[in-house]
């Protein structure tokens, strides 16, 4: 079922990594995920992926939800490996007509798959170890400055925020106009794939309906509690800079100056 | 002095489609409420209830009328913040009024817009929580609670602006017997131990027995109001219009019909029994 | 009479095999016979919509059997289609399954789905809608225009209008104002008399059970703990306190007046019933 997607979720914990600071989890992730791009020989590689191999044990998260994540981008390494083989330079070592495999394509493969691998791995522990809440406020905080260029940025993460809200209920609702209309000889498994997408429309219709209803109610809701948009809005939870926050960015600068060595030091592999 | 003053509103909702169709949903209405009463509203879909609601905390303005909130006029722009912080309103579907992925951030959200400061927020948000009594769900995911508990959160929220006044519409409509009397019995506490305002909107007539007092609307007016027992022993009148009667009040309507003398009239089971061991003695 | 539903060690259980594992139908073997007016009652998440949804295919099993008119509903898998049409379900407000274009054309599509076409399918709908009270002239509007209540009924005649030898309805008064009660609880027995198949009641309203039903399965902890006829359930006021469940006010009343000594009858089910009672005693004492 839909709800098996793990990707995305949030796994509440206490761990070091719950434990830092949104902003800087978002942070050190984009400077993570350039990082990642930024491996050219096995050395790094292999730094980088041990470093995610960390983050992951320090989570907390089980294992298997991580692997969870992978299952859904399965195909899209697949092909994009594949594709990498055949693109590289230099001495081939197999040739069948215009394909032909060499070197530097198996390395350019092997490259891209753990890069892909490392940063849905890297991704998915910052959704598992941030509450949703606290990611959009996080964005929020750090797109402020935006706002100069009347950017809507308080506007962007509250819907953000609120459609996070509604994922799961949303989930339960599409369940059960399912087994509704499943309970009205709806015949969802059989047929061509044009009678298979039409058939979801008994589906989606109600569920947009019921959607727009939602939405109706909980904008009345929001009025009621006096929500005016950003401007004078205060929050509960302040978000301070601790210890655990200058470590991490400490652990984030060493990689980034290992890979950086490696660089000089290595001979790139692709 | 009373709190929520009405007088004579009456409303109209346009019909989009229609120009011409235009419904008098609320008609030249009147209603006066104190401080710290415990108020009921019943009534047919349709008779107007939800509309009188909306008119409480300025969501609607009378198309002619006013109403006057603690002295403030609803149809003052100025005022419109600090009314609905001083009346909150509860909807039906506890689903759709919860703005968090998180219980506690949720009842924050008032406060929040109201621009407090955060300390504050955090005191008012765990003493609302506590007094619904949903303190050890404060970290919780509202769509893991089951609909009494998130209605009490939903409850927790209004109580975190600190309003004077709680107008609840229809809250016990998507509920079980269980839910509906956590909400209740909530409900109760706030207004014996509070002295809060209740304005409860309902259809399940075991709850509005517990109010101070009891109106009936009907096509957007007052059909019939005073206390519970007034109320309910126009039990012939109730009937024409299709509303239920607690059974233990038609038993003793019944009675009397039968020229049995039953005294003061039973509202619930104790009551009842009590009146039939009169009757038998 | 012939059983048309018989359950035979029926169990289920939720997440099988991780961590999240919970038995939502433990062990439940009942027989309901044809043309019975059958009430569930439970509190929430004591299994009773689980329990419905495996009556007409909705839900595999993890043990025991469904028997339908004395056949095995998972039988032959590919055919499960088929028992939806003969055990219709209702579930709790109905109304946000509505999609099509007019309502005429939304109470068509399980009729429709089962190969009607043409004066049969016609027939079907409009008997439905007549039984649910809906007036013609509301078959040709989109079902986004009606009122609350008359979504409901037109859901409701989705169902009804597959004609189904079994229908079960999951709460199909939860939401409604006393008169919409009122009205379609009517109907609903209405239809049972006229078409004289059987009806499974899902509902938390002791008062609407204890008027419809002829027998009560009262659902705890994922099991059936009470079978019986409706009187002989709600004679049991206390063991259904127990587990968190009420009787009608006016059985509850008569309950306590025996408990004090005084002789009337049990289980007592409406306020007519309850004034006979009375009537009785007050003739014995010579005090009319």
């Amino acid at each position: 079922m839909i709800r098996d997607v793990a990707f995305g979720q949030f796994f509440p914990g206490k761990s070091i990594i719950h434990r830092v600071d949104p902003r800087a989890k978002i942070i050190m992730l984009t400077a993570f995920l350039i990082i990642i791009f930024c491996t050219f020989n096995y050395l790094s590689l292999l730094l980088v992926t041990l470093f995610t191999a960390t983050f992951i044990a320090l989570s907390g998260v089980p294992v298997k939800f991580y692997f969870k994540s992978l299952k859904v981008i399965v195909f899209i390494v697949l092909i994009t490996s594949v594709l990498n083989m055949f693109y590289g330079t230099g001495d081939p070592i197999w040739e069948w007509g215009i394909l032909k495999i060499t070197l530097n394509g198996i390395n350019r493969a092997i490259f891209i798959t753990v890069r892909i691998i490392c940063l849905i791995l890297a991704s998915s522990c910052l959704t598992f170890t941030t509450s949703p809440t606290d990611l959009t406020d996080a964005l929020e905080r750090l797109m402020k400055p935006l706002n100069k260029i009347h950017f809507p940025v308080h506007e962007i993460a509250m819907m953000m925020s609120l459609a996070l809200r509604f994922v799961p209920t949303l989930l339960e609702e599409t369940d059960k106009i399912t087994q509704a209309q499943k309970a009205r000889g709806a015949d969802m498994e059989s047929g061509n794939i044009f009678q298979r997408i039409k058939s979801f429309i008994p589906i989606l219709i109600p569920l947009f309906v019921s959607a727009f209803r939602r939405a109706y109610d909980l904008a009345t809701a929001m009025e009621c509690r006096c929500y005016r948009g950003g401007n004078g809005r205060t929050r509960m939870k302040i978000i301070h800079m601790t210890k655990t926050d200058v470590i991490s960015f400490c652990i984030l600068g060493f990689i980034i100056c290992g890979v950086v060595l490696c660089n000089i030091f290595v001979t790139a592999a692709i | 002095m009373e709190f929520i003053s009405i007088d004579n509103i009456s409303f109209s909702y346009s019909d989009s489609e229609n120009s011409n169709l235009v419904k008098n949903a609320v008609d030249n209405f009147s209603l006066k409420i104190k401080k710290g009463e415990f108020i009921a509203l019943l009534g047919h879909n349709g008779c107007g209830k939800s509309t009188v609601a909306k008119h409480l905390n300025a969501m609607l303005l009378p198309d002619s009328g006013k109403v006057y909130v603690d002295g403030d006029d609803t149809s003052d722009e100025d005022k419109t913040y600090d009314i609905r912080k001083k009346v909150g309103l509860v909807l039906q579907n506890p689903d759709n009024q919860l703005v968090a992925s998180i219980v506690e951030e949720d009842v924050a959200f008032g406060p929040e817009n109201l621009g407090v400061a955060p300390d504050v927020i955090r005191q008012r948000v765990d003493e609302a929580l506590k007094t619904v009594d949903m303190y050890e769900y404060r970290t919780h995911a509202p769509y893991k609670l089951s609909g009494g508990q998130k209605q009490r959160v939903a409850i927790a929220g209004i109580l975190a602006m600190q309003p004077q006044c709680i107008v609840l519409d229809e809250p016990t409509a998507m509920l079980d017997p269980n839910g509906r009397s956590e909400v209740m019995s909530t409900l109760l506490k706030l207004n014996k131990d509070k002295n809060m305002t209740v304005i409860l909107i309902t259809h399940y007539m075991e709850e509005a027995v517990l109010a101070d007092r009891v109106i009936v609307m009907d096509e957007g007016r007052i059909l019939i109001q005073g206390t519970p027992e007034e109320v309910f022993s126009q039990v012939e009148l109730l009937k024409k219009h299709r509303l239920d009667v607690p059974q233990a009040t038609e038993l003793a309507y019944k009675l009397r019909g039968c020229g049995i003398k039953t005294g003061k009239i039973p509202l619930n089971d104790e009551d009842c029994v009590k009146m039939l061991e009169e009757v038998l003695k | 009479m012939s059983n048309i539903l018989e359950l035979k060690n029926l169990s289920y259980i939720y997440g099988e095999g991780t961590p999240f594992e919970k038995c939502a139908v433990s062990n439940i073997s009942l027989e309901i016979k044809k043309g019975e007016f059958i009430g569930i009652i439970g509190h929430t998440g004591s299994g009773k919509s689980t329990l419905v949804q495996m009556l007409n295919g909705l839900i595999k099993p993890s043990g025991g059997q469904v028997i339908f008119d004395g056949a095995d509903i998972w039988e032959n898998p590919k055919e499960i289609r088929r028992i939806r049409f003969k055990v219709g379900m209702v579930f709790q407000y109905p109304e946000y399954q509505l999609f099509e274009e007019t309502v005429y054309k939304d109470i068509s599509f399980g009729p429709s789905n089962m190969g009607k076409s043409g004066a049969e399918l016609d027939q079907a709908v409009k008997a439905a809608a007549l039984f649910t009270g809906l007036k013609e002239e509301l078959l040709y509007k989109s079902p986004f225009d009606l009122s609350g209540g008359e979504k409901r009924r037109a859901a409701i005649a989705g169902v009804i209008a597959m004609d189904p030898e079994v229908l079960v309805l999951d709460e199909p008064t939860a939401g409604l104002d006393p008169m919409g009660r009122d009205v379609l609880l009517s109907q609903i027995v209405q239809y049972h008399k006229e078409r004289k198949n059987t009806v499974l009641l899902v509902s938390h309203s002791m008062e609407d059970i204890a008027r419809v039903a002829d027998r009560i399965i009262v659902m705890n902890n994922s099991e059936a703990v009470m079978y019986d006829e409706t009187k002989e359930v709600f004679s049991k006021g206390r063991e259904l306190e127990k587990i968190g469940l009420r009787v009608p006010q006016i059985t509850k009343i008569m309950l306590k007046l025996k408990e004090k000594g005084y002789d009337v009858a049990d289980g007592i089910l409406n306020v007519d019933d309850a004034l006979a009672q009375i009537f009785s005693l007050l003739k014995k004492e010579g005090k009319i």
